[in-house]
């Protein structure tokens, strides 16, 4: 679950020497199969506030120019905070949680 | 070397804070403790005078001191701090962190008997504690050794193939207050010797972020300890290196033991720091009469130098191992502990025989010392540990 | 005032992959503070705690940026160490950069084991923004008592049972004992108003001084709610007046929010699992002895802002 395919965890000598981590590294491990749930976005609600984006503990809904583009399905956590957030276009919600497909 | 030797009066502590002067390291974090205060204080008035660079963070504890260090260094300062005892205690937890994070941090020690009872005198139980946190141990026999091993330890913790900390110790009162003649080296040539800090990974090298400190879990955290520990092994080479090239500079070599009329003695002592001295003493006084005694100090703990250690003791026949410190009914103490385990390699093994001495800073003796030799001598020894200068 | 559309334009400091809780309130504080601080490098330093063990879980880390983390209790005097050499290194012209420093620990890392060094930190007057990720709780060990958790809680090592309703203490008040370290910048904000917080930290990034923020935050596995609720959950701690968002600048007081009606904190307790078992007429009386504390709170921090400004 989660785990990325490492071919094979480098020896103590091959390892960089010491607790040294690349920045942003975290980026290539997927936490998006933890959802029971996913976002969908509705992009004709959407008022492009940027609420969903500024919320979303999972850097995970994609923003382009300043705009929201859809979500990061690779890490999205399927929390919800987007949805209930989300103020939409005249109550209409611009972002649904749909069941995840297992 | 210059022709005419700069030699001044100094006590331990003052010629530790002398080093750290002419040392100008970066950040410079300490609490205040008896009997390793004086360095703070004498270091701060540097500060106060302008006659270093160093950002002097006066923290408000030990943690906080090597936890403030830790982060200099990490930042990619040369940092340095001072203490012991309680002190140090309270460092424990942090300096197996400097350790593991790889953190070249220099420490002035003064060892002092580890609470309770309270007691502010001389004893290595603080360092011996500390013995297996990953810093480099190095005790001195005088302010001398303080000053010039000061020196090195900036040199070798920041070797590339060690980068580890270390501790500078000395005995609490016995060499941290009393005054010597020192040489002192001159500014520029501690400056010119410890050259600058040059880490590969720093965090305020911004345009090059990195993470320092993370998680390792069963996966990674073995791998890492390991290379700590290799770290600690290729030390040796770099303490002796370091030890040779301040000799050539400056006319005082240093080595990882130092031995005095071994090699045709028939019963040996092994001691660290300033007791080192008084045993030398009593060497010459008992060579006068014809007796055979040699001595084994050793300097560096951590690494432990178990091939010399063999090698200078392979054909004595009996050694005395004096700990400063107990081992609460392990089967001997540590150094005793250790210097015995190497000697288990020889096939022709000496034997060997335990003392603890000098708790709290209890005087050790010319006569106790020359009782341990004669009883070593006499062939009468057993397993049991001796304790020396207790009343019964 | 921060323009969200202004701020997405700026480079995502913590990345996505981090290991935290799906709906933590940690990643969201973490995210906006660091929205906040991405004009500029920053150094960031963690205490040992939820959001250090999630975003770097070897060989993985989240951070984009330089960050360090050494242990527990010591988040605000390594900070100081690296801010400490800093100085040192710009006066000897190996830094040339205007960099910034930050310190995130939890609750237990800061009201707690860490408070000390903290403290410490706060009174040599090291130019650091310290934020307090206060989830009210030592949730990283499994929810044991915190001196921050409130009155009535149950946790793990404070729980309701036969004889005992939960915390049976109310919560040291941490923003007021740093108010009392006389340092420019304290401040409380809460999940929930995003504009606020990333107001304050640019506020107390652009502070020559030490600076101290403390936002609550809700835990989903702790406080015991759904996920999605977080937000939700911060902005009601406002708008009961248990979480006063509100600014201490050199000594004057201004609160940031003034709700134009204070919801009962009945409507805050239901929604959490950890506060069920005050629901039982048995215990009524904890529920009126909060309701009761937040009034007295909420009315001094009046009369502060008053007296202060005056
Ligand atoms: S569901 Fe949660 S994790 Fe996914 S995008 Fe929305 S807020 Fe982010
Ligand atoms: S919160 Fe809703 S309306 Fe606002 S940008 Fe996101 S999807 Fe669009």
């Amino acid at each position: 679950m989660g785990e990325i395919k490492v071919a094979r965890k480098k020896g103590w000598k091959e390892l960089p020497e010491g607790d040294y981590l690349e920045p942003g590294s975290a980026a290539v491990f997927e936490t998006g199969d933890w959802r029971s749930e996913r976002p969908v976005w509705i992009p004709e609600n959407c008022i492009q506030c940027l609420f969903c984006w500024v919320y979303c503990p999972d850097s995970s809904v994609k923003v382009k120019d300043s705009l929201m583009t859809g979500f990061d399905y690779k890490h999205c956590k399927g929390c919800g905070i987007c949805v209930t957030e989300c103020p939409g276009k005249k109550g209409n919600k611009a972002i649904k949680m749909e069941a995840e497909k297992k | 070397m210059s022709d005419k030797k700069n030699l001044k009066a100094k006590t331990g502590n003052e010629a530790m804070a002398e080093a750290m002067r002419q040392i100008n390291p970066d950040v410079v974090a300490a609490y205040p403790i008896t009997p390793a205060t004086e360095i703070v204080q004498i270091f701060s008035q540097f500060v106060a005078d302008g006659l270093v660079a160093t950002e002097f963070v006066a923290v408000e504890s030990e943690h906080s001191a090597l936890s403030a260090c830790i982060g200099a260094s990490a930042a990619g300062a040369r940092a340095m701090t001072g203490t012991s005892s309680q002190g140090l205690a309270l460092m424990y937890e942090m300096m197996y962190i400097a350790a593991g994070l790889r953190l070249p941090i220099v420490m002035a020690e003064v060892n002092r008997a580890l609470s309770a009872p309270i007691n502010i005198h001389g004893d290595q139980s603080d360092t011996m504690c500390a013995r297996d946190s990953g810093f480099l141990q190095i005790y001195c026999e005088n302010s001398q050794e303080a000053y010039d091993s000061m020196i090195q330890a900036v040199r070798i913790c920041e070797h590339p193939e060690v980068l580890l900390p270390a501790t500078v110790s000395t005995d609490g009162f016995i060499i941290s207050h009393c005054l010597e003649a020192i040489e002192m080296l001159k500014d520029e040539q501690v400056k010119e010797f410890v050259g600058t800090y040059k880490p590969k990974h720093w965090l305020l090298d911004v345009d090059h972020p990195f993470t320092l400190g993370a998680i390792d879990l069963q996966d990674y955290y073995f791998e890492h300890k390991r290379q700590e520990i290799e770290a600690m092994r290729k030390a040796t080479k770099v303490v002796k290196e370091i030890g040779q090239e301040f000799g050539r500079k400056f006319g005082r070599s240093y080595d990882m033991l130092e031995t005095y009329k071994l090699e045709d003695a028939e019963a040996a002592i092994v001691v660290l720091g300033s007791t080192a001295g008084t045993v030398k003493v009593v060497i010459d006084e008992m060579r006068k009469q014809g007796k055979k005694v040699g001595l084994l100090k050793l300097r560096v703990f951590r690494p432990f130098p178990f091939e010399d250690i063999r090698e200078a003791l392979k054909n004595i026949k009996i050694v005395g191992v004096m700990d400063r410190h107990d081992g609460y009914n392990a089967y001997v103490p540590p150094v005793c502990s250790e210097v015995r385990s190497c000697l288990y390699e020889l096939d022709k093994r000496p034997k060997i025989a335990s003392y603890v001495y000098g708790l709290g800073g209890r005087d050790i003796t010319l006569e106790m010392i020359t009782g341990i030799y004669n009883e070593l001598l006499s062939g009468k020894i057993s397993a049991e540990v001796k304790y020396s200068g207790v009343r019964e | 005032m921060a323009n969200l559309k202004e701020l997405a334009t700026r480079p995502e400091l913590l990345s996505g992959g981090h290991r935290l809780c799906a709906g933590c309130g940690a990643g969201i504080i973490a995210r906006q503070v660091m929205m906040a601080a991405a004009d500029k490098p920053v150094v960031v330093t963690n205490a040992t705690g939820c959001l250090e063990v999630s975003t770097t879980i070897y060989p993985f880390s989240a951070w984009k940026t330089s960050w360090f983390h050494s242990a527990f209790e010591n988040a605000a005097a390594s900070c100081s160490g690296i801010e400490a050499a800093y100085k040192a290194l710009k006066r000897t012209g190996k830094v040339d950069k205007d960099i910034r420093f930050i310190a995130f620990g939890g609750d237990g890392g800061t009201y707690d084991i860490g408070l000390q060094s903290l403290s410490g930190a706060m009174e040599r007057r090291h130019r650091m923004l310290y934020v307090c990720y206060n989830n009210e709780a030592y949730m990283n060990t499994g929810i044991q008592r915190s001196s921050s958790t409130p009155l009535g809680a149950y946790t793990t090592t404070a729980p309701n049972g036969k004889v005992k309703k939960g915390k049976e203490q109310v919560r040291k008040n941490l923003t007021e004992i740093l108010v009392a370290h006389n340092i420019p910048y304290v401040a409380q904000t809460a999940i929930g108003y995003w504009n606020d917080l990333i107001t304050k930290v640019q506020k107390a990034l652009d502070t020559a001084g030490p600076t101290f923020i403390n936002v609550i935050q809700p835990c989903r596995l702790g406080w015991g709610y759904s996920p999605e609720d977080t937000v939700t959950l911060g902005r009601l701690a406002v708008e009961t007046c248990l979480w006063p968002v509100y600014e201490v600048v050199n000594g004057k007081y201004k609160i940031n929010v003034k709700p134009k009606e204070k919801k009962p904190i009945i409507e805050y307790l239901k929604l959490q699992s950890r506060f069920k078992h005050l629901f039982k007429p048995e215990n009524e009386s904890v529920i009126t002895e909060i309701q009761r504390n937040i009034d007295e709170h909420w009315a001094w921090l009046h009369l502060m802002e008053e007296d202060t400004n005056k």
